[in-house]
């Protein structure tokens, strides 16, 4: 096992403001469970989970609340004991609306000891089971497909924010082989630094959920990739991994966004370019995932601990204690920045995940899911206006895209309603980094207009499909 | 009646949420402050009608473009600075001696017809200096053509002349004639003359260490890249090297080289986004810069081949698109 | 002077032949009736009859393929014309208009957000949800007035209007609105609920003042379940157009007033 610095730099990326020093060194902090949770059904990419329960039943903490509906979907446990108030339609962080379970935490079965709900570490309401809710399994014994088949039961999807079912990501399908596999260290977002704690303070927990990946994936070389600005996560990772066998090395990056991109880390670690969309990393051998997701499959694993609840870097100008808060999911934002100490400050924009690629909501009900990095409270100061100015040609976009497009003429094909013309343009390749807005001297919603144009696409590309279904169907 | 609204209100936009410090105004900036150095030079040079006429193309361009977004019914710009700074560069494109009208008419070409005729910032297909200079060229030969000597008032009667573009156009014609040497050619002006601005020109193009010192400030400010200028210079240079007729370094610091490719061949609008094309642009103003001092009437080449590679810059845009990472 | 005039004939006589030749092989038969029915379609190629502009919508016309009566714009009396040049009668439709079902202005219904960006409803939906109050309202960034080829729809405090006078039923607008709250309604029909929000009645009054409650006084006062003017979607009133309600006086009558006599600015066809 060994340390090397990467090799391969991609073109263009930018440099924002870190800001990590405001969380970096509060170590995780478990905040006691709220008294309602918002649990929702589409907390990962595809289907939304079918929700099996109802208003009035009661749950226990890692049933199943929602099944997994198709292929590219996940499961969904209940996070706490408690009773379902109701399932309604709630907002998500993204901007739609998805099922959410509703849970009253406080509410008991008639008849239930109030003992067993004051065990666990000293927070009420959570009741802490002496028997583990998975059968623990022995990673070195179990079966690949005893493996796949726990962390699909446990409902871990990637943590890193995009959230695809990981149970389909690590098994690849026939005729694609894993040569690498890449923990994503980067947290190349400003602010966050949740990675870095997990990493830090979970480095052996890391250890054996790359042991038990590696079982799964046929034993592939692995590349632990950490931007150069996290020496602490380098040392505690080397500490674990000292003396693991086989082909694994630590990667340090250079300090460059989008850095944790997928296609980025892979082309920095090992050199390999993901051809463009539909293509996926795998179709170049490689499988990357982020340490937070490695740290749950070995608990779900080991100790049959489902994925119910994650940490969340709840930090910006205007909170007034940033932390590393280790929540449940479904904990509505509000009761996070109560449990920060409030708002130092009234908050300008309250933003989802970092300030590169995270969302603006529009209010703190919002509740809290398995891919939720952050929680951002900027003040006035920190936060800027976009402006309908038009476009100087400058080029400092075109410098900053990390997947090297034109992303001036895009702007202004969309701009002019011509999504063609932005095709050809290779829009769909934009992975919505945001390095274009943020070099635009003009303040232009670049990334918007991006956004604009492949949503339009995508929507055609759907009726064309259902036309021709409709079609072949006649 | 609406309802009572006590909620918290957020900014919501799309990501990302972070902004590099920059806009256009302050870009705007950096390039006067570039430009500062030869602006002193030319006032130093050539004296108070220097002043007036950086004066009166200045306020011109503000008050043309202010006055253009109000009959277009759109929001006024002046405040992104652009038009002030295209109003200096106008001045520092023209003789010091030229009547403060003939500059006046300019401006509002400049402005009116060159800028805000396409729509403003970011349409125009044509450098509005460069355009407005070649429009007072055609329109005004005569005063455009004339130019005060360095510190002409010590001399009043012989205060015009002609510049060493001219100068030089005479060698050209004279290798193909006769056998006269460069030596026996007529006076021309020192290396250091040329380098520090001690010959008649053009207000801001006449110091080539003070353009070399601004164009630094703009690359150490990343308002340019160097692919344009260095192309440039030194495809002038290459070619007056192997053209032969005045030496390469006099075809560099003089007639507007040094200005064309620091300052007027690298402005956004009408140059290409990509390095590449940016190479391509520049290598081509240069040789154009040169096949016109060399073949065509005029002893002024730099303005035209920027003009002309302008009009190119869109097709050498869609000819030099990055390829995306991951394409084939 | 000859050498001139022989020249110039030559050439002449050349051209004469080359232009006889490019007719006779060259030329494109085309049914004459094609152009006929493109002069008597309106020509404003919005494409609401389904087909790529008039000289589409004439040749499937003239091929069959096509009803007669489908250009909204044209209306009954293109329609009459077409069946008079094809032999094909008209397929009888009522002019149909754009309905946008929602009144929440800025000034009545509440805003949770200040929305910065593209000014564009299906981004601007895309974005939080929305910076309204009421998920199911018109977002007023002006996606349907955009579309309108016609320039029918304007955006007035933050809502979306019809004009009927200038809407032509092409469906454009329906499309491109992210809220789906846009209906093509019978241009006759003049009272409507400017609604779309199914939610409880203090729910609604929550995020609006002009917000329909659900409380079936306009069924009501229309007659009663019995008449049919009005169907629920939970807790929604929704014309049926099918048999709309007559008596203006209902519209006064409702609370939450949402409802509007012709809301297309003036009235009249």
């Amino acid at each position: 096992m060994k340390t090397v610095k990467s090799s391969f730099k991609f073109k263009g990326g930018v440099h924002p403001d870190y800001n990590k020093e405001l969380a970096r060194d509060k170590a995780i902090e478990r905040m006691p469970v709220p008294a309602e949770l918002v649990v929702s059904m589409s907390q990962h990419l595809g289907a939304p989970a079918k929700c099996v329960v109802k208003a009035g039943d009661f749950v226990t903490r890692g049933q199943l609340i929602g099944e997994k509906n198709g292929f590219i979907s996940v499961c969904v446990r209940a996070p706490a004991d408690g009773k379902v108030k109701a399932v309604e339609k709630r907002l998500g962080p993204a901007g739609g609306k998805a099922d959410a379970v509703i849970l009253d935490t406080t509410a008991k079965p008639e008849g239930e000891s109030d003992e067993r709900r004051e065990t666990g570490d000293g927070s009420s309401h959570v009741s802490r089971p002496s028997s583990p809710i998975l059968p623990p399994l022995d990673w070195k014994t179990a079966s690949r497909e005893d493996l796949l088949k726990r962390v699909e039961e446990a409902g871990i999807c990637g943590m890193g924010g995009a959230g695809f079912p990981t149970n389909v990501k690590l098994n690849p399908p026939p005729g694609k082989r894993c040569e690498y596999l890449v923990l994503n260290g980067a947290e190349c977002e400003p602010y966050l630094t949740a990675d870095y704690r997990v990493m830090l303070e979970r480095a052996d927990r890391i250890r054996v959920g790359v042991e038990i990946m590696r079982k799964v994936l046929g034993g592939p070389a692995v590349r632990i990739a950490i931007e150069a600005n996290k020496p602490e996560a380098i040392a505690a990772m080397e500490k674990a991994f000292a003396d693991i066998d086989g082909n694994v090395e630590i990667v340090v990056l250079p300090v460059l966004y989008p850095q944790g991109s997928e296609k980025h880390q892979i082309f920095a670690t090992v050199g390999r370019v993901v051809p463009e969309p539909p293509a996926l990393p795998i179709d170049v051998g490689c499988v990357v995932e982020n340490v937070g997701t490695v740290a749950a499959i070995a608990d779900a694993v080991e100790k049959g601990e489902p994925l119910l609840e994650r940490v969340t870097t709840v930090s910006g100008d205007a909170v007034a204690e940033p932390k590393n808060v280790l929540a449940p999911s479904g904990t509505k934002y509000s009761d996070l920045i109560a449990f920060c100490g409030g708002e130092k400050v009234p908050p300008a924009k309250l933003i989802s995940g970092g300030t590169m690629m995270g969302f603006a909501v529009s209010t703190p009900e919002i509740a809290t899911t398995k891919t939720t990095s952050g929680l951002l409270l900027l003040s006035p100061k920190r936060v800027f206006q976009y402006s309908s100015q038009a476009c100087i040609n400058c080029g400092r976009c075109v410098r900053a895209c990390p997947m090297n497009l034109n992303a001036a003429e895009i702007a202004k094909a969309v701009e002019a309603d011509d999504v063609k013309a932005a095709e050809d343009a290779h829009v769909m390749t934009c992975i919505e980094c945001g390095a274009c807005s943020f070099s635009c001297p003009a303040y232009r919603p670049i990334t918007q207009f991006c956004r604009r144009a492949k949503n339009s696409i995508r929507a055609r590309i759907a009726a064309e499909k259902a036309k021709a279904a409709a079609a072949a169907g006649k | 009646m609406k309802p009572k609204d006590t909620a918290e209100h957020f900014i919501l936009s799309s990501s990302p949420h972070a902004h590099a410090k920059s806009s256009v105004s302050r870009i705007m900036l950096d390039v006067m402050i570039a430009l500062l150095p030869a602006t002193a030079a030319g006032v130093w040079f050539f004296g108070m009608p220097a002043v007036w006429t950086i004066a009166t193309c200045v306020s011109t361009c503000v008050v043309t473009e202010a006055l253009c977004r109000l009959a277009m019914k759109r929001d006024n710009t002046i405040g992104d600075l652009s038009a002030v700074l295209t109003g200096l560069l106008l001045a520092l494109n023209l003789p010091a001696g030229l009547p403060l009208w003939m500059a006046v008419v300019g401006s509002v070409f400049a402005i009116g017809v060159a800028k805000q005729a396409f729509g403003g910032l970011g349409m125009n297909p044509f450098n509005p200096a460069l355009a407005a200079r070649a429009f007072m060229l055609i329109s005004f030969t005569g005063p455009m053509t004339t130019w005060l000597k360095p510190f002409w008032w010590r001399t009043p009667e012989a205060a015009t002349t002609a510049t060493p573009l001219a100068t030089m156009k005479t060698w050209f014609v004279s290798e193909a004639t006769a056998s006269a040497t460069p030596h026996a050619a007529p006076a021309f002006p020192g290396l250091w003359d040329m380098a520090i601005g001690n010959i008649p020109g053009c207000i801001g193009e006449v110091s080539a260490i003070a353009l070399a010192i601004g164009a630094a400030y703009l690359l150490w400010r990343k308002v340019i890249t160097w692919h344009i200028p260095v192309m440039f210079i030194a495809t002038v240079f290459v070619y007056s090297l192997v053209a032969g007729g005045a030496p390469a370094t006099a075809q560099v610091l003089t007639g507007g080289v040094m200005i064309g490719a620091c300052f007027m061949a690298t402005d956004y609008v009408t140059s290409p986004t990509t390095a590449k094309g940016k190479l391509v642009f520049g290598f081509g103003c240069g040789l154009l810069c040169m096949l016109i001092r060399q073949f065509g009437s005029y002893p002024e080449g730099c303005s035209f081949a920027i003009l002309i590679m302008n009009a190119v810059c869109p097709l050498i845009n869609r000819w030099t698109q990055p390829r995306p990472f991951g394409a084939k | 002077m000859t050498m001139a005039i022989l020249c110039i004939a030559g050439v002449g006589l050349v051209a004469a032949v080359v232009l006889a030749i490019a007719d006779r092989y060259l030329s494109v038969r085309e049914d004459p009736r094609i152009g006929m029915v493109t002069a008597a379609l309106p020509g404003a190629n919005c494409g609401g009859c389904g087909f790529p502009g008039c000289d589409g919508y004439a040749r499937a016309l003239v091929a069959g393929t096509a009803p007669n009566g489908a250009c909204a714009a044209g209306g009954e009396a293109c329609a009459a014309e077409i069946a008079k040049i094809l032999g094909v009668a008209a397929v009888a439709t009522e002019r149909r208009v754009a309905l946008v079902k929602c009144c929440g202005t800025r000034s009545e219904a509440i805003r949770v957000g200040d929305y910065n960006g593209i000014c564009d409803c299906n981004v601007a939906a895309a974005t939080a949800g929305g910076d309204k109050g009421c998920t199911y309202g018109c977002l007023g960034y002006g996606a349907c007035a955009n579309v309108c080829p016609k320039g029918a729809i304007s955006i007035r405090d933050g809502l979306a209007k019809v004009d009927k006078r200038l809407c032509i039923g092409c469906g454009k607008c329906v499309t491109a609105c992210p809220k789906k709250i846009i209906e093509l309604v019978p241009a006759s029909a003049t009272i409507h609920v400017l609604c779309a929000n199914p939610d409880k009645g203090p729910q609604v009054r929550k995020v609006c003042g002009v917000g329909c409650m659900g409380c079936h006084l306009c069924e009501k006062n229309s007659g009663g379940k019995e008449a049919n003017h009005f169907t629920f979607q939970g807790f929604l009133a929704k014309v049926n157009y099918e048999n709309p309600p007559t008596d203006e006086q209902i519209v006064a009558k409702c609370p939450a007033k949402c409802m509007s006599v012709d809301p297309h600015f003036e009235s009249g066809h």
